[in-house]
């Protein structure tokens, strides 16, 4: 069981960030549901609850979510279900369930870069960018190669393009983590081919979405990338699922993630 | 620390620890209908409406609750016994454990979507898991309630 | 004013959905201490040195135990009459540790978290022992699971315990090597279902506390509180008479708490420390430290005629009991009682089977009992039969089964008394559409559908053993107290149970109150298992409602000063029959109870079968595989039952829709895992999936009544056959769309993506 010994609810970022630099096991609360799992003892554990930071709006061309939107408001917002072929709302939606979901947070799905993340590698298949408090604004890619670090994700912001996109996941049971997932999307003929849950976290397929830049590719090109972003990512067993199995899975998802966008029809 | 809470339409000031979870703050003032099943966030029975959505008691930090509205079965008598009928009537309350929280979620659907297929009856009511009745009379008695086919 | 036959509401159903605190947990006094266990990390362990100090010293620790606290007498926690065919192979605390989960010690304390730090304290050191975890590798193994000698048991039931054999079971009848080899066709396989996990949704847990009179009350989610009395005796070494269990309502069971898992805990703490104490098992503790399904491994051959007559069955079985073997010996000889009679065109028969010690969490009983498992198994085989004779498996079916009036070999005489199973078998066929259906089609470029089908058998109630009494009595006020010892878990068995009692007394259902499940005043009943309650008790319900019935006349006919020829009871009360004398109900049971008459009137019955007749089920499952993921959507299942007279049709179709859902999980979706080191991953809902709302498609449940003769109203039973189609229909299914055959349970999408790649 876990324990806090102490909990602040700031009024300001600034606050948040000192209280959490402060002592090592000083923590931001999420949605608490993975926490409760485990056998932390906290410090100081710092709500982000007054800092108004549950929301979804445009600005700027592009989509800024709050941190502590919740999984369930993100998958219910009339902007996200109007762009991008409505993959985020795709993404999540099947995640235990609508109660689980109006419980756990945008920032500490993103933030805890978990591989079976679904939220995560649909955002990559997206042009999005996370903001850090300390670290600032960087894109999704970049703040999933950084190593671990004590910071606060305060929003995320998508680009507003008419990008389409698609996500699919392969679980063995509905509500059971995924095997594997896959968000394939295209600007223009600019595609980008995002594959999770490997088990590890969510990658771009860089050469398959490379290869894939002409309007109306034959089936025997895709199946050709499709393969060939099974062959460059690399996946790992667990037991949900061996890494041979991963890799064929890969394979028959990244090639229905294609098909899937070009039957949609642009904005 | 003293939260201050209105619970089932009435004001309340509770003592709770840090560390404690809703479900067992609200079980310890007598609100025995919120059930504790799974320690893992899983399984749907300590649904409660927190500012009238749907939520997992179990999950929610009692200090969280400060200020808001929080609803159990308890405080919703006339829907909740006109829900239960139906599903009684159905036979499929069975060990009736899962059950106050699977109405609280089903009251909340029914708030919520406007008409809904059978399909999005089923994905919104995913997180209530049953172990007795196979969910079919479950979906039986929520079509009736719905008025749908 | 018929009730048998009517989809009557349970009676406590409005109660329990709306959440009214009747459970176990919601009765407990608020000050109860609160008891933790310690437990052992390792699956084979002797403890060689245990320091409580430190722990006990914390304020807020009221006591804690260890091995050498506790009586020195073996039990056994087998919810089964007495004496039980299990070993008495378990103490309270145990200084060998024989799973990891073993309970080290127990802690009582004010609070949950003083008694959690207080199990910190604890200082324990471990002789740490080779485990057996392998069930194939465990007769024999070096390490034996149970060492000690004063392990005993009530009667032979083939026990080994230096092989690490629980028990064996052998039986039968002709010669089957003979048999085989005048069969035209002869077809064989090996199979392994799984370790199940019941998940009912309320966990283990009871509290206790000393009466008035110095009593040990304790009240308990179980099914078998007499069982649990005489364990509780026993193992805590005082006599039966001082110890009074009551069950109120519970939140599930399915044969998991016919094991005293909680109660013998929260009983020693009380009777040390004279207060009242508390236990509840938390999600991972019911999962990894109670019991689970028998895990198998069943060899399975048939031979047959050219035209499909079966002529041998014979059945090779090895089940893995886990540490403790509680139900081991009655789940085994399960796997053939309840499956070999299916098929009774056979000239020879043979089972044989072992049940096994590993150094895993004890199996248990589970519904199905052993016909789960072997119904897989045989079911399985019989269709791997119907296509090496290019028959159609339902025709192969509809040739084999026993008919009524009909024996089999290992019946011992038993004729049948009833079964529809042949038009359970045409009606499933008809309402999945197996002719248009069978065995395939292509529905797109990557998807098959298929169809596939089994059948099964149960019992209801333990012939000759099953024994249960209903007291049924008048009270002042007109009402009526059934007083039974059956214990509802949200099957409904109060209501019908009371539906049956009207019927007899003419009465509506409203006028009778239902007292149950208390052992001071209950009269005896084994609890819900073994599928007994709607049989046995339902039989004793029948008949303690008609003496009564006779006695109100009787009354009547002498308060009204006529002979009892000349009286007839209508419910509403006792009339001449030309109408000119009458006393209402309400009037007479004034008057016997309190005033002139001096005779309060009570119905008594006793009631025990010599036989066990089965009920069935002929399940039918459509598939839609995915050739590139080998994903499997299980897109409608059928399930035709035969459950005699069916007394509560709604009730009774929630019961086959449920138990139809812990198959699909079985076959599709479920397991219960443990590492290397023997400790149990599957510990949290997170890691072991039952199935969702989405994942069970749409399941459709018709009856095809019978009328059974020796049952009530003409009914058998329900609880458990209903649980044992899934896998081998489904099994079925998936071989008919991709031609994979998987006999490992569970199903798992990867499992048929390897076999279509080694294609």
């Amino acid at each position: 069981m876990f324990t806090i010994l102490n909990l602040v609810q700031p009024d300001n970022l600034e606050e948040a960030y000192q209280i959490l630099a402060d002592k090592r096991n000083n923590t931001i609360l999420g949605g608490c549901a993975f926490l409760k799992m485990g056998k932390k003892r906290i410090n100081k554990g710092v709500d982000l609850a007054n800092l108004k930071l549950s929301y979804i709006h445009e600005k700027d061309g592009f989509i800024e979510v709050g941190a502590m939107t919740s999984l369930r408001e993100l998958e219910t917002h009339p902007l996200l279900k109007e762009h991008y072929n409505g993959v985020l709302p795709q993404s999540v939606r099947h995640i235990i369930g609508v109660q689980f979901r109006n419980c756990v947070t945008v920032g500490a799905s993103v933030y805890s870069k978990y591989g079976f993340s679904d939220l995560i590698t649909a955002l990559l298949s997206l042009d999005t960018e996370v903001e850090l408090f300390k670290a600032g604004r960087m894109p999704l890619g970049d703040f999933l190669a950084r190593p671990k670090e004590r910071d606060i994700l305060v929003r995320l912001w998508i680009k507003k393009t008419l990008r389409q996109a698609t996500y699919l996941s392969f679980r063995n049971s509905a509500s059971d983590y995924a095997v594997l997932n896959v968000a394939v999307s295209k600007l223009d003929n600019k595609w980008t081919i995002a594959v999770g849950a490997r088990p590890s976290k969510a990658a771009i397929a860089v050469s398959a979405s490379a290869m894939l830049s002409q309007q109306d590719p034959t089936l025997e090109k895709i199946e050709e990338v499709a393969q060939r972003a099974s062959e460059e990512l690399s996946f790992g067993t667990n037991t949900r699922g061996t890494a041979t199995y991963r890799k064929a899975l890969c394979k028959a998802l990244v090639k229905r993630g294609i098909m899937e966008v070009l039957s949609c029809k642009s904005n | 620390m003293q939260i201050e809470l209105t619970i089932n339409d009435k004001m309340v000031k509770w003592d709770v620890a840090n560390d404690e979870f809703l479900a067992d703050t609200l079980r310890s003032h007598g609100l025995l209908s919120v059930k504790k099943a799974c320690d893992t966030s899983c399984c749907g029975l300590c649904t409660v409406w927190i500012d009238g959505k749907s939520m997992l008691s179990c999950s929610v930090l009692a200090l969280r609750a400060h200020g808001k509205k929080i609803t159990t079965i308890e405080g919703l008598p006339k829907e909740a016994e006109e829900f239960a009928q139906i599903l009684s009537a159905e036979g499929a309350e069975q060990c009736g454990f899962c059950s106050p929280g699977f109405i609280m979620n089903v009251i909340a659907m029914k708030n919520e979507l406007v008409n809904p297929s059978e399909e999005e009856i089923i994905h919104y009511l995913t997180g209530n898991l049953c172990r007795c009745t196979g969910y079919m009379g479950q979906l039986r008695a929520i079509k009736t309630y719905l008025g749908v086919a | 004013m018929k009730s048998v036959g009517q989809s009557i509401r349970k009676i406590d159903g409005m109660a329990i959905a709306t959440g009214k605190p009747v459970y176990t947990e919601d009765l407990a006094a608020s000050n109860a201490l609160v008891i933790k266990i310690l437990r052992s990390p390792h699956a084979y362990a002797m403890i060689t040195s245990i320091d409580i100090t430190k722990a006990e010293s914390l304020e807020g620790v009221e006591c804690i135990l260890t091995y050498r606290d506790v009586p020195n007498q073996r039990f056994t926690l087998a919810g089964q009459s007495y004496p039980e065919p299990s070993p008495y192979d378990r103490l309270i605390l145990d200084q060998i540790l024989r799973y990891v989960g073993d309970e080290v010690a127990i802690i009582a304390a004010v609070d949950e978290k003083t008694a959690l730090l207080a199990m910190k304290r604890i200082k324990v050191e471990y002789e740490v022992l080779e485990p057996v975890l392998d069930f194939e590798q465990a007769i024999g193994h070096s390490s034996v699971v149970h060492p000690e000698e004063d392990l005993s048991v009530n009667f032979d039931i083939g026990l080994d315990k230096d092989q690490n054999i629980t028990s064996a079971y052998h039986e039968e009848v002709g010669d089957v090597e003979a048999e085989f080899k005048r069969c035209a066709v002869v077809v064989e396989d090996v199979y392994y279902p799984q370790a199940q996990a019941h998940t009912m949704m309320e966990t283990y847990r009871a509290f206790s506390y000393l009466d008035h009179v110095g009593r040990l009350i304790v009240v308990s989610s179980t099914q078998v509180p007499f069982h649990i009395k005489r364990q509780l005796a026993r193992a805590l070494q005082i006599p039966a008479s001082k110890i009074r269990v009551i069950k109120p309502r519970i939140g599930g069971g399915f044969g998991g708490k016919q094991t005293g898992a909680v109660d013998v805990f929260t009983a020693i703490v009380t009777l040390k420390t004279g207060k009242p104490s508390i236990i509840i098992y938390d999600r991972k503790e019911t999962f990894t430290c109670t019991t689970s399904r028998h895990a198998m491994k069943l060899k399975v051959k048939l031979g047959a005629d050219q035209d499909g007559m079966i002529r041998a069955i014979d059945m090779q079985v090895l089940s893995d009991t886990g540490a403790y073997g509680e139900h081991a010996p009655t789940v085994l000889s399960c796997v053939g009682h309840y499956t070999l009679p299916l098929y009774n065109k056979t000239r020879a028969v043979r089972f044989d089977g072992q049940a096994v010690y590993t150094n895993k969490m004890p199996a248990g009983a589970f519904r199905g009992y052993g016909a789960t498992q072997g119904t897989f198994a045989l079911e399985a085989t019989v269709n791997k039969l119907a296509e090496q004779l290019k028959m159609d498996p339902t025709e192969l079916r509809l040739k084999n089964i026993s008919k009524v009036g009909e024996t089999f070999l290992t019946g011992q005489g038993v004729m049948l008394g009833s079964s529809s199973l042949d038009r359970c078998i045409a009606r499933g066929k008809e309402l999945i559409g197996w002719e248009g259906k069978f065995p395939r089609r292509e529905v797109g470029p990557n998807k098959v559908r298929a169809v596939g089908m089994a059948i099964t058998m149960q019992g209801s109630g333990i012939a000759n053993i099953g024994t249960a009494s209903i007291e049924i009595r008048l009270n002042d006020d007109g009402y009526f107290t059934l007083l039974t010892g059956a214990t509802d878990m949200g099957t409904g068995c109060d209501t019908i149970l009371s539906q049956m009692a009207a019927d007899i007394l003419e009465i509506p259902m409203e006028k009778i109150i239902v007292n149950a499940g208390d052992t001071d005043t209950s009269p005896y009943d084994p609890g819900s298992y073994a599928s007994s309650t709607t049989y046995v008790a339902g039989t004793a319900v029948v008949k303690a409602a008609e003496e009564l019935k006779q006695k109100i006349l009787e009354q009547g006919a002498k308060l009204l000063g006529v002979s009892l020829e000349d009286v007839e009871f209508d419910g509403l009360g006792v009339r001449t029959d030309s109408g000119d004398k009458k006393i209402s109900l309400v009037k007479l049971a004034e008057l016997t109870v309190l005033g002139d008459g001096k005779l309060q009137l009570v119905g008594y019955a006793t009631h025990g079968s010599e036989v066990s007749p089965p009920p069935y089920v002929a399940g039918f499952a459509e598939v839609e595989v995915d050739r590139e993921t080998g994903k499997v959507d299980l897109i409608e299942y059928v399930a035709v039952v035969d459950c005699g007279t069916v007394i509560n049709p709604n009730l009774a179709r929630i019961q086959a829709e449920g138990g139809i859902a812990q198959g699909i999980g079985m076959a599709l979706y479920e397991q219960v895992r443990y590492d290397e080191i023997g400790k149990m991953a599957t510990n949290s809902f997170m890691q072991y999936k039952i199935p969702t709302r989405k994942d069970v498609g749409k399941v459709q449940i018709a009856f095809e009544e019978s009328f059974e003769p020796t049952g009530p109203f003409g009914a058998k039973s329900i609880g458990e056959v209903v649980a044992n189609t899934p896998p081998p229909a489904i099994s079925h299914a998936i071989y008919n769309a991709v031609g994979v055959r998987e006999n490992r349970l569970p199903i798992t999408p990867e499992k048929v993506f390897l076999g279509l790649q080694k294609q």
